[in-house]
């Protein structure tokens, strides 16, 4: 049985699922539920100083749906934690107390003033959690405020309070940082620079989720108006992985520690994160969506993956992609592939022909009995028909063999590696050396 | 309640009223919102979808599921009618088992169609509960059109000429129009009066005239319509049914299943009518399938249906064979009524096991008998009293291209023409497609 304990910065979890800074993390009591339920370690809601804030009193979440209703996106308008700090600190205090092998962090937000940064840390510190997340992610309501995302979008704001932060405090630092600038490479760079033990990412996408067409208010609507939110959900993994293997290939930042969120639904989500850097994974979304008990498909879906790949523990996983993530001009132009479409598996939609035929290359032919046949002499292996076809691998992409000739181009398949920096289109080609 | 399914002979009222009323509800609870969304949620927006390709008024299936899926079942409902004005009615009867549902690639994927029947039905249903009728006539042509017959071909066929511009007058021989659509098909498919209300609604577009009680040969004749009106499309379907041929037939007991299913459709009161402790029916259509799940329903001790081939050869669907089954039908194949036993009243009947060899269905000297106190034929209509002036084939009348009949300026479709399945979709693509070729020719 693979091995799925977690030690991330020191802090130690039995497994490396957890909850993510949000509602299902605000009180005791959902927490405990959680712990119950097995989640390896919860990052509080945000905490900021008193007073609290407050929330809209009307509907905090928009939605966007698959078929079938399942939410494959959802924002929000919700602010931090807007309960007292003492409550907070205290119940932080006891559930660690109570539940000692399991990883508390507490996600931050106060004022980007020192003072303020130092008067909080050793409140939490005295709570015996095990670190702090310094939530500069928000891009709703506390951006406005000059916190949250505000913060997260000044490189130079993130390294200075994560500096205040380590000078101040014993805990480890993680820096939750937000998606909503032009690349992620920039803050990750100032949070390391600033001494931050970690990162987390990503924090909620700005979002609008739909329009009311009666009422023309943006959703949620509070009152006939709306505000942009911060998206979630699976809708967000794949700007997320895409992220968390920038910072995870980048020289200046890689091997600091990251703490893989966004989209999280599946074993195999979290698997996926693991493998492009991330250390652990937070959760969020799928949560709310079914309930804490997703955890259990969690563990016991990475673990049997894990012994059938024979991963022993968590860290034999995590960065296993990050070295075949690479730039397109690096794309080995001589790997040629084809679509085959497997006519047992086939049931006749005839989706690939009209996505082929109307938006693509023309490449699957159609006969009158709805036998659809890939076209070698058109296909360019885009791979649509792949993908809208609603039969898992009934569509597959084959390559060809060296030494074989495309149909499409009539040149013989190479076995060597090419690509663009050395092809001869390339106006700044450099010959293969 | 003073009868039972144990009381002997043709008896009414063998359950309460409750129970009866429990029997005769509809056979699929309608989608409501919610359970639409699902069922539209797994259709797949096909290229070129083979569920159209099976629907004889070839609907749009993938676009009106769509239109459901994104909170539009009344522009649903348009693209159907646009196709099939008896929209309604179709996904209530139609064996969508064996054309659109068949057809559905998910049925080939999971052996679980997209429910084609019953999302047409939310869609049709949505919009005529709104009481809106989406079209509308075109200028007048100052044509006028005579239409025998207000079934499913005749009022497509006149829809179709009120929507051209074309006036119509349309004849049927029974006091309400509908059809088979009000006389026939099992009462549980078309509850609360649908097939009155959706012959209401058709009639909204204007321009036609329902003359009831009028039948051909007796109150109008083709000749005189011929002359009187720019053209006749004829849609009276079969008026007639075939005997058995076999000696106790004239026995009191001994019923059409057509009369019965009538009778069913058109009583006030289910608890009034007489059906048999015992039944047996002959026949191995949809009548047959209808009269039999009816019996039972009405509260028969036993039913039988007598199918002289086997269970493959048998036209009502494996679908309607089950359903039969399910409500303790019982099906008896391969065998052939021999005599109608009984003193006055029927009270057995004698048949013979057959077997379907190479030189044609064969008597395998094997003879049983069977209880029956009521015997229900069901073994096909006939086109009786058809017009003289057009040419029949095989006993129905003989069409090429949309509908044209050997008799220039009349048309016809429906059960009435030769070809095609005798199904009220293919009625009403008849119908409304001899409308089309008549506006053509009318308008050249």
């Amino acid at each position: 049985m693979a091995d799925l304990s977690s030690n991330f910065l020191g802090i130690k979890s039995p497994n490396p699922f957890w909850l993510a800074s949000a509602p299902p993390t605000d009180k005791e009591y959902n927490v405990v539920r959680a712990f119950k339920a097995g989640w390896g370690g919860v990052v509080w809601k945000t905490l900021g100083e008193d007073p609290n804030v407050v929330n809209v009193n009307g509907p905090r979440y928009g939605a966007v749906y698959g078929a079938d209703r399942r939410l494959l996106g959802m924002n929000n308008i919700e602010l931090i934690t807007d309960r007292p700090l003492e409550v907070n600190l205290r119940e932080i205090k006891a559930v660690k107390a109570a539940w000692p092998d399991r990883a508390m962090i507490v996600s931050l937000m106060v004022p980007c003033e020192e003072e303020s940064w130092k008067r909080i840390l050793p409140l939490v510190e005295d709570t015996g959690a095990d670190g702090i997340e310094l939530n500069f992610g928000c891009p709703h309501g506390m951006s406005e405020r000059g916190m949250g995302a505000a913060v997260g979008q000044v490189p130079e704001y993130i390294e200075m309070v994560a500096r205040w932060c380590k000078q101040t405090t014993r805990m480890p630092v993680i820096v939750k940082l937000t998606p909503n600038i032009t690349d992620i490479r920039y803050p990750a760079r100032a949070a390391k620079r600033g001494g931050a033990d970690a990162v987390s990412l990503i924090n909620t996408v700005s979002s609008i989720t739909s329009v009311n067409l009666d009422t023309m208010s943006p959703e949620p609507s509070i009152d006939g108006k709306g505000s942009h939110g911060g998206y979630c959900g699976p809708a967000v993994k794949p700007i997320a992985l895409n992220m968390v293997a920038d910072i995870a290939r980048d020289p200046e930042t890689a091997g600091m520690p990251i703490s893989g969120i966004g989209g999280v639904t599946t074993w195999r989500d979290a698997a996926e994160f693991l493998s492009l850097g991330a250390s652990n994974v937070q959760v969020c979304t799928a949560a709310m969506t079914y309930g804490f008990k997703i955890v259990e498909e969690m563990k016991t879906g990475l673990s049997q993956w894990m012994d059938e790949k024979g991963y022993a523990s968590i860290d034999q996983v995590v960065g296993r992609a990050v070295p075949n993530v690479t730039d397109w001009q690096y794309l080995n132009l001589n790997y040629v592939t084809k679509a085959r479409i497997s006519q047992d598996d086939c049931i006749k939609c005839g989706r690939c022909y009209a996505a082929c035929e109307d938006t693509s290359h023309q490449a699957i032919s159609m006969s009158a009995d709805r036998v659809f046949e890939v076209i070698d002499a058109e296909c360019v292996a885009c791979n649509l028909c792949v993908n809208v076809c609603p039969v898992q691998d009934c569509i597959t992409m084959e390559r060809l063999p060296a030494g074989t000739v495309d149909a499409r181009t009539g040149k013989v398949v190479s076995d060597e590696y090419a690509n663009w920096t050395q092809h001869p289109n390339n106006p700044s080609a450099k010959a293969a050396e | 309640m003073t009868n039972s399914p144990y009381t002997p002979g043709i008896a009414p009222a063998r359950l309460d009223a409750d129970t009866l009323a429990g029997n005769f509800t509809d056979l699929h609870h309608p989608l409501d919102d919610h359970a639409a969304l699902v069922a539209a949620d797994r259709c797949y927006f096909c290229h070129d979808a083979p569920c159209i390709t099976a629907c004889p008024t070839d609907i749009d299936i993938p676009l009106f599921i769509r239109q459901i899926t994104t909170g539009m079942p009344d522009a649903a409902a348009k693209t159907i009618l646009d196709q099939n004005i008896l929209g309604g009615m179709c996904a209530r009867v139609c064996p969508t088992e064996t054309l659109c549902e068949q057809a559905c690639v998910r049925e080939m994927a999971e052996g679980k169609p997209v429910l084609i029947g019953q999302l047409q039905r939310y869609a049709t249903d949505t919009l005529m509960a709104k009481g809106v009728h989406p079209f509308a006539r075109a200028a007048a042509t100052g044509k006028r059109v005579a239409v025998v017959g207000a079934g499913p071909a005749g009022l497509a066929c006149a829809h179709r000429l009120a929507m051209k511009g074309h006036d119509v007058v349309m004849f049927d021989a029974r006091p309400k129009g509908g059809g088979l659509n009000e006389y026939g098909i099992a009462a549980y498919k078309a509850v609360g009066g649908f097939a009155e209300a959706e012959v209401d609604w058709l009639l909204q577009i204007g321009g036609i005239e329902v003359k009831t009680g009028q039948a051909l040969g007796r109150d109008v004749t083709l000749d005189g319509l011929q002359a009187a009106f720019d053209a006749v499309f004829l849609g009276m379907g079969l008026a007639g049914v075939n005997a058995l041929g076999t000696p106790g037939e004239d026995k009191a007991g001994v019923l059409d299943a057509v009369g019965f299913i009538e009778d069913l459709r058109q009583a006030d009161d289910l608890a009034a009518l007489p059906v048999g402790r015992n039944v047996v029916v002959i026949g191995g259509g949809m009548t047959a399938i209808d009269a039999a799940v009816q019996s039972k329903l009405l509260g028969a001790e036993t039913v039988t249906v007598l199918y002289r081939r086997g269970r493959e050869k048998m036209p009502a669907s494996r679908y309607e064979q089950d359903l039969a089954a399910s409500k303790g039908v019982r099906f008896i194949f391969n065998a052939m009524p021999l005599e109608a036993v009984g003193n006055g009243s029927v009270i057995a009947l004698r048949a013979e096991y057959t077997a379907d060899t190479g030189n044609g269905l064969q008597p395998t000297g094997e003879v049983f008998e069977l209880p029956a106190d009521m015997v229900l034929k069901a073994i096909g209509q006939t086109l009786d009293g058809a017009p003289t002036g057009v040419a029949l084939t095989g006993g129905k009348i003989a069409v090429t291209g949309a509908g044209r009949t050997s008799a220039k300026g009349v048309w016809a479709g429906g059960d009435c023409a030769a070809g095609g399945e005798d199904l009220t979709v293919t009625a009403v693509a008849e119908g409304r497609d001899a409308a089309e070729d008549i506006h053509r020719e009318l308008m050249a």
